[in-house]
């Protein structure tokens, strides 16, 4: 492959991190070409350096870095170029779309302002026509009414929106190159979606070269020609994206593929038969409605939500962003007082009662939270991390005895004993998230409350954690409330769902019937977003969805 | 669930970094905060042991030998009574680093516990609370010290009381700052979820994870109140003869700052320059090494 052929071209590209405890080598001998109208896929999970390529690709490395070998955009080699030249490169012939587009976006600045400047960057242009090719701009990536929309600023602009604005901003001077690291990996499903299709009408019209960086292979095989695959530091596999999805050849790729929860009928759903349903709920919401806020400025999280779970039933509770799945948990967990309506924690209203009794109502709970950084106290070990429940409900135990459940636990999760000494900031997040599922089950609690408990981690790693929830869910037979925007994810977890949308109960039922036959509207639109990492069915989606 | 369930063979046992030695690390590489501990050790050395080594006669005056330059009897000197002013120096920088880090310390202690009660209550409660701070913080703290050492004449004890009374403000709103958004941090949440005390929640969690905010309010804190004591002193309402501080001793070298006798100002100056230089200093490496840093 020669120079001229393509607009990326990475030849042998190795980039060194200096840290405070020493050099890390982050990325070892890559080389990569993206030719013009192409878009290829660079995947692997977090620390894989496929990140790291994406900005070695800009010019735009941290300082702490180092890079060797060749980078060349269009003949041009970024490794050695200089700032200045890189300042005229970037937003003409390259252009970057981030993961967050509540960050990428000027605040302070309205959206067509934030496009016109891109282009003046680069064009000898008055005012006037940026600010009409930015309008122009704005109605090319399907933001309707774009001339009032020009003049609003990014807050009073949706995520997807404002991804849209970034978008715009990123393909303002038609670059020969994009490239986009996660750049729906913040959006809702159906927002993703559109995005997806957005992108790629925009590089079916102006040919533009892409490299996208994404750790979903749903997005991989929505959009992508080629794929890439990345595992610690180097590309261990390439190729087209029907071969690389459907026929891999390198054994991580395979184990990457079989970790991905698929959203189809081939996988046997937990049978809602055969859980329990006739004893008295674990928990139960009794049409719960909760205000944030107060008078104009009121917001209804959740409208008249009732829901229970059973002693061992898995209950998922799903839904986009803003649509109340996590207040509802927090509802459930005594967190937030409902405004109106009943909680039963095993049947007794924790409103009811007071101080000591309340708090021991509340033994029988486990919690495991999303975020696996700020779910742990980093002062703490990892021991006390697993002992605060113990310290908290069963103040007469000896020091050796939390010693010795504490071992247990740990190895309940699957973690090595000898992690009970160490600081949580020094494992991974799957391990910190084993961590706070010990802590959660400790005490035997009778309902495990997860919200989100997998989101933040790679899909191998989500896999081994949701196996284990499940695997001591059959030991315990804890009723678990199931918080997830990730509809494969709950397919596999969960026997009922409850299905919110704006703080209402879209739909409830059994998992099969609800995930696969969707009754409502909102949960067949819900359910169509979601990207299937085989290309071929994947095309097939997309061809069916654009008809309607 | 239908999947086998292997443990991770990819994830290897992290190795064991002590969180101390990494701080200690990340202190020495600053150097400034080095060279600010180095001067504090030495001053606190040169107050509490240097008379030792160095004795002289800080009660009584000695008026046949007033006002001298320095020489070999008297390094730096002697003051308006005769005293040497070397030996003054140490004798001074005694009150001013005792009174200085006892009322630094009493103020972090109160605003640490007003800010953790007021952040963590929130509400209406830490409305109140902080009203109070904001009223505290519309009244200059020297005009305070003024009207209380016109009313009193204070000791050593009194002295740090009323420092500390009268700085604890500032520390009270970064530690309030810290507490409201630690107190919604998950393990927080956990911890309350499961029937965890509200006083647990604060001592365990809150208040060791706002210990750099802590640490570094309580070095600024001393030495603002050095410096307080200094401006008390010099007005003259500070601690009273034959006791004195560094500000007492610019105050009295005052009217000699235009005869020329330089040693009574330039060296009460330095220290106090010196050792509030060092202490912030200081505080700036505390808070980079009691950062908490990710695997990233």
């Amino acid at each position: 492959m020669t120079d001229t052929e393509s607009v990326l071209d990475i030849n042998a590209l190795g980039v060194t991190f200096t840290t405070e405890t020493g050099d890390v080598p982050a990325v070892r001998d890559v080389s990569l070409h993206v030719r013009p109208g192409e878009t290829v896929a660079l995947v692997g999970e977090s620390g894989s350096g496929k990140s790291t390529v994406a900005l070695a690709a800009m010019g735009l490395l941290p300082e702490n870095a180092r890079a060797t070998g060749r980078v060349s955009v269009l003949g041009t080699d970024i490794v050695a170029a200089s700032e200045r030249e890189l300042r005229t490169l970037r937003g003409r012939t390259m252009s970057m779309v981030f993961q967050e587009p509540a960050t990428a976006l000027d605040p302070l600045m309205r959206v067509g302002d934030q496009i016109a400047e891109v282009l003046r960057n680069h064009l000898q242009i008055a005012a006037e026509e940026a600010a009409r090719e930015a309008v122009e701009l704005l109605r090319r990536v399907g933001i309707p009414d774009p001339e009032q929309r020009a003049t609003a600023y990014p807050f009073q602009l949706s995520g997807g929106q404002r991804q849209r604005v970034v978008i715009a901003m990123a393909v303002a001077n038609r670059p020969d190159l994009l490239v986009a690291d996660e750049p729906t990996t913040a959006l809702d499903v159906t927002v993703q979606a559109e995005i997806l299709d957005l992108l790629r009408d925009l590089v079916a019209e102006s040919g533009t070269a892409v490299l996208l960086v994404t750790h979903n292979m749903g997005v991989v095989a929505d959009i992508a020609d080629r794929v890439a695959v990345m595992l610690q530091g180097e590309i261990v596999e390439t190729g087209p994206v029907e071969e690389v999805l459907l026929r891999p050849r390198h054994a991580y790729t395979k184990r990457l593929l079989e970790a991905v929860p698929r959203l189809d009928a081939a996988v046997d759903s937990p049978d809602a038969e055969t859980a329990p349903a006739t004893s008295t709920p674990v928990i139960e919401l009794r049409d719960v409605s909760v205000v944030f806020g107060r008078g104009r400025r009121a917001v209804r999280a959740l409208d008249g939500v009732s829901l229970t779970v059973a002693p061992g039933e898995t209950v998922g509770v799903i839904g986009e962003s803003g649509s109340g799945k996590s207040t509802a948990a927090r509802v459930a967990l005594g967190l937030v007082p409902p405004a109106t309506g009943q909680v039963a924690l095993f049947g007794t209203d924790p409103a009811r009662i007071r101080g000591r009794a309340r708090r021991a109502l509340r033994s029988g709970v486990g919690v495991v939270l999303q975020d696996p950084v700020a779910s742990l106290d980093a002062r703490m070990t990892v021991a006390q991390c697993v002992a605060e429940p113990l310290r908290v409900h069963r103040r007469g135990m000896s020091a050796q005895e939390r010693r010795d459940l504490v071992a247990e636990y740990l190895e309940r999760v699957r973690l090595p004993r000898a992690l009970a000494s160490r600081s949580p900031r020094e494992l991974s997040g799957g391990q910190r998230q084993r961590v706070s599922l010990a802590r959660a089950l400790v005490l035997a609690p009778r309902l495990l409350v997860a919200d989100e408990p997998t989101s933040a981690l790679d899909v191998s790693v989500q896999r081994s954690v949701l196996a284990v929830i499940a695997e001591l869910q059959q030991e315990f037979g804890f009723g678990c409330l199931f918080v997830s925007h990730d509809l494969a994810v709950v397919q596999d977890v969960a026997h009922r769902v409850v299905v919110l949308h704006a703080g209402r109960v879209e739909e409830q039922g059994s998992t099969t019937a609800a995930l696969l036959h969707p009754t409502s509207e909102y949960t067949q639109r819900l359910v169509a977003a979601v990207p299937l990492p085989d290309p071929v069915a994947q095309r097939e989606r997309r061809a069916l969805r654009s008809a309607q | 669930m239908s999947v086998l369930i292997h443990a991770d063979p990819a994830e290897p046992t992290p190795a064991n970094v002590p969180g101390a030695r990494l701080g200690l690390r990340r202190f020495t590489r600053n150097r400034f905060a080095v060279a600010g501990l180095v001067v504090i050790v030495f001053l606190i050395l040169f107050c509490f042991l240097g008379p030792v080594i160095y004795p002289t006669d800080q009660i009584h005056t000695a008026l046949t030998q007033v006002n001298l330059a320095p020489s070999a009897a008297h390094l730096l000197g002697t003051d308006a009574v005769g005293r040497d002013e070397l030996g003054r120096l140490m004798y001074g920088g005694k009150t001013s680093l005792i009174v200085g880090l006892a009322a630094g310390l009493l103020a972090t202690l109160i605003g640490t516990l007003w800010g953790a009660a007021a952040g963590y209550a929130g509400g209406w409660v830490d409305a109140v609370m902080m009203r109070i701070v904001d009223a505290g913080i519309a009244i200059p703290a020297l005009f305070i010290l003024l009207v209380v050492s016109a009313i009193t004449t204070p000791g050593v004890p009194g002295l740090v009381l009323i420092l500390g009374l009268v700085s604890w403000l500032v520390p009270s709103r970064l530690v309030r700052a810290e507490t409201l958004t630690l107190k919604n941090r998950d393990y927080v949440l956990t911890l309350r979820a499961i029937g965890g005390t509200h006083s647990r929640a604060i001592t365990r969690h809150i208040l060791p994870n706002a210990v750099s905010t802590i640490v570094v309010a309580a070095t600024f804190q001393v030495a603002d109140a050095i410096l307080l004591v200094a401006y008390v002193s010099y007005l003259g309402l500070g601690v009273q003869p034959p006791q004195t501080d560094w500000g007492g001793m610019l105050s009295a070298g005052l009217t000699a700052a235009y005869s020329g006798r330089w040693w009574l100002i330039l060296p009460p100056g330095l220290a106090v320059i010196l050792v509030v230089c060092a202490f912030n200093a200081v505080g700036d490496g505390l808070r980079d090494a009691f950062a908490v840093r990710g695997r990233s």
